[in-house]
């Protein structure tokens, strides 16, 4: 057992597949030598030698293409797009390739890969360093999809997505690689080892996918949240001093659906946040399952408190952000009714 | 628009490729330069590439006009190789004359043929080891008929019965075979190129000594994926083959829409400093001889090669276009590299193994082996005609496990199914 960040946690997680399994292999832009921008792969290449951790040309549709390639060889490819932004020339890899090889093929070619990516804001990123995509995997057949918001979760998380036979995007909230965010910006930041979500066991373990994790049982209201998220709808939950019960969803598909169904058929009320836009996000599709299961235990309307839908802006960054103000101001109409 | 009176410059003009002939055109090739066959130096294959950079822009030929095989690309293939070679690209011929008919008499959607073009893939096939992996386009099915994939499958998977391996799932034509290193067609254009890269990059990685070979047509060399695979194969020296088939046509687009007025398809690998060569490719002797080159480098270490195979889509792109409305009947009759078992044929007569007779006979035979195999899988039904799979094989393999969601679409579908088609077996268990 040590104290680690998330980031020294993805770091081990890899650190122990490459050790177990040596068709584990890691590719990404920086990721060889270097460790990556964020350092999640640092020391790897000089563990593991140069053909099992390396650099990659500045190239996703390239990376993810050799990655569906290497998989079908039977290698168990950890790509790591440098940030979820910069996906995009991947997309057809992904969702017309890895995401329907094993269906095409009726299961003679899979796809056991895990695309590691940072994503999300907060860090002054900007446009291009800040975006929340999850939503358009989710929306993809053929695709898992996986968000730790600790340190713990997050290697556990990633030791099962990379010994899972199917495509795993695995999203890393980078705003919370060093430590929990409560949502106060102009606060300092406490580091992961003021936490017990940071002991993290130095061998191998895993945290199934498709299991969702109460991180603060409560009688009021539904809060459903993953990411970066959960510790800033926790924080604004105390602070209103409201019993809500806060689930983090730590996978979107598969989607711990009786979790959520048990929750609220228990407290009547559902929220749910999330720092993607909202047109179309993944809130839209918890809001609809709530809905269509929950709806004769309603006593309020769902409510979603999301990013706005506008391209994240670089010093408008904690006016875009949904934080307490928002969370807090959707909290009080849920739960006391009041108009906003 | 900028101020005019500030230039005395004739106006901007945008430039957008016409093809040289049009439906009813008198057709003139005498502007494609044919080389003599032969002429082509071969290099050793561990010659550096930018000193053999030529080959990219040349052509290399083996069969010479008096159908005798010459030149230092001759692969010197044994007669038994070459009348296997023929009897192969005889029976794809057949097969896609056959299953095409089936299409238009109603018992599948949609099907492709490969004609004029069965030497880019059956020859290549056949110089490659039966171990290396190929990812194909939708129009190598000369790579199965070389492997010994049995028809009867094939036609199987064309009329998406319930013997087809690919369970009903994928469009006519998109095979997939693990058995014989044949990877899942996807449909998708060129996204097979950084795959085959990845692939051969993971044999390397492993010490293994197999490679892999791609194939794409010139039209989807414009698609990232393709330069994407390029810059993968020359940085990670990849062990792998990509072939072009320049067939001149992407469905209607001729080949000017990918950049062919300008330098050749070969001289993509130039830029990216891989080994290329530009083929006849309607010589099955020298498609086999360059790809036998290629795997040898590759095999040997010294990374991957281009191979633009010159040619010409004999045929419509699908049973979906009619060639008629957009370019000239004449083509291919005018097809200055003639068909690649015609000249194939002429060679074996010409070398004394093989007679107009014996040819005749042959091809009877690929006839009746087709009708047989269309006959055969028949019996498994045919497409619209009848529910062939079981309704849960619609949600299997999305994912390893079938998590909730689909499990209860699964059930839903199973009650549609009770409704809209009661009599069947499924719906009464």
């Amino acid at each position: 057992m040590s104290t680690m960040n998330m980031i020294e946690a993805i770091n081990s997680g890899l650190d122990n597949m490459m050790e177990r399994d040596e068709n584990v292999v890691i590719m990404g832009e920086d990721a060889g030598y270097f460790g990556g921008v964020f350092r999640a792969t640092a020391g790897l290449q000089e563990k593991y030698g140069k053909t099992r951790c390396f650099d990659t040309p500045i190239s996703e549709c390239g990376i993810i293409g050799a990655a569906v390639g290497m998989g079908a060889y039977g290698l168990r490819p950890v790509p790591e797009i440098q940030f979820a932004d910069y996906i995009y020339p991947g997309m057809d890899q992904l969702i017309s390739e890895a995401a329907r090889l094993r269906y095409r093929s009726a299961g003679e070619f899979i796809a056991p890969m895990t695309v590691r990516s940072p994503f999300g804001g907060g860090i002054f990123g900007g446009q291009t360093h800040s975006q929340s995509p999850e939503a358009m995997f989710t929306h993809v057949s053929g695709l898992k999809t996986v968000i730790p918001s600790t340190p713990y979760d997050a290697k556990g998380l990633l030791i099962a997505s990379i010994e899972d036979n199917d495509p795993v995007l695995f999203f890393e909230p980078k705003r919370i690689y060093n430590g929990p965010f409560t949502g106060y910006y102009d606060k300092p930041v406490e580091p992961w080892s003021k936490f017990d979500e940071a002991q993290v066991p130095d061998d191998y373990y895993r945290v199934e996918l498709g299991k969702a994790n109460i991180v603060r049982p409560g009688t009021e209201v539904t809060v459903l949240a993953y990411g970066t998220m959960v510790h800033v709808a926790k924080a604004v939950v105390e602070e209103h001093n409201i019993d809500a019960e806060v689930i983090d969803l730590r996978t979107l598909v598969p989607l711990d659906i009786e979790t959520i169904e048990e929750s609220v058929k228990k407290t009547g009320r559902c929220m749910i946040v999330h720092e993607a836009t909202r047109t179309s996000g993944f809130g839209a599709e918890l809001s609809a399952l709530v809905q269509e299961r929950c709806f004769y235990h309603l006593e309020a309307p769902i409510e979603r408190v999301t990013g706005f839908d506008t391209p994240y802006p670089h010093s408008l960054e904690w006016a875009y952000f949904p934080g307490p103000v928002r969370i807090g101001e959707a909290l009080e109409k849920i739960v006391k009714g009041l108009k906003s | 628009m900028a101020d005019d009176k500030k230039s005395n410059l004739p106006p901007l003009s945008l430039h957008v490729p016409e093809p040289k002939f049009r439906p009813g055109d008198e057709v003139d090739y005498s502007n494609i330069e044919i080389q003599k066959a032969g002429a082509q130096p071969r290099p050793d294959v561990s010659t550096k590439p930018d000193e053999m950079s030529d080959l990219a822009y040349d052509l290399i030929r083996v069969l010479d006009d008096d159908h005798k095989a010459v030149g230092p690309w001759d692969p010197k293939l044994d007669d038994d190789t070459l009348l296997r070679m023929l009897r192969t690209m005889a029976q794809v011929r057949a097969f896609d004359d056959r299953l095409h008919r089936q299409q238009r008499q109603g018992k599948t959607s949609f099907y492709m043929k490969c004609t004029g073009e069965e030497a880019t893939s059956v020859a290549a096939a056949m110089a490659l080891d039966a171990e290396d992996m190929c990812f194909p386009s939708y129009r190598q099915q000369g790579i199965l008929f070389a492997r010994g994939y049995p028809m009867v499958d094939m036609v199987n998977q064309i009329f998406s019965n319930k013997e087809d391996k690919l369970k009903g799932r994928q469009l006519p034509i998109m095979y997939s075979s693990t058995r014989l290193n044949f990877f899942t067609v996807s449909g998708n254009l060129t996204t097979q190129y950084p795959q085959a890269v990845g692939w051969a990059m993971a044999s390397a990685s492993k010490g293994d000594n197999r490679i892999a070979a791609v194939w794409c047509g010139e039209g989807s060399t414009a698609e990232g994926d393709f330069h994407a695979a390029m810059t993968f194969a020359t940085v990670y020296n990849a062990p792998v083959i990509m072939n072009i088939i320049n067939n001149q046509w992407a469905i209607s687009s001729f080949s000017g829409f990918a950049g062919a007025e300008r330098t050749t398809f070969a001289a993509r690998g130039v830029g990216y400093g891989i080994a290329s060569l530009r083929v006849d490719g309607n010589d099955p002797l020298a498609v086999y001889a360059a790809t036998q080159w290629a795997a040898e480098r590759a095999r040997t270490n010294q990374g991957p090669t281009v191979i633009e195979h010159f040619t010409y889509r004999a045929d419509a792109h699908s049973t979906s276009d009619d060639p008629s409305s957009y370019r000239s009947a004449q083509e291919r009759e005018e097809w200055p590299l003639g068909d690649p078992i015609m000249r194939l044929k002429r060679h074996l007569i010409e070398r004394g193994v093989w007679s107009v007779e014996q040819q005749e006979e042959m091809d009877k035979e690929c006839v009746e082996a087709v009708k047989e195999a269309v006959k055969e899988a028949a019996k498994n039904g045919i497409l619209g005609h009848g529910l062939h799979q079981p309704f849960e094989t619609m949600f299997e393999d999305v994912f390893e496990d079938m998590p909730w969601h689909l499990r209860e679409q699964a059930d839903q579908a199973d009650k549609e199914r009770a409704i809209k088609w009661p009599d069947t077996e499924a719906s009464k268990s």
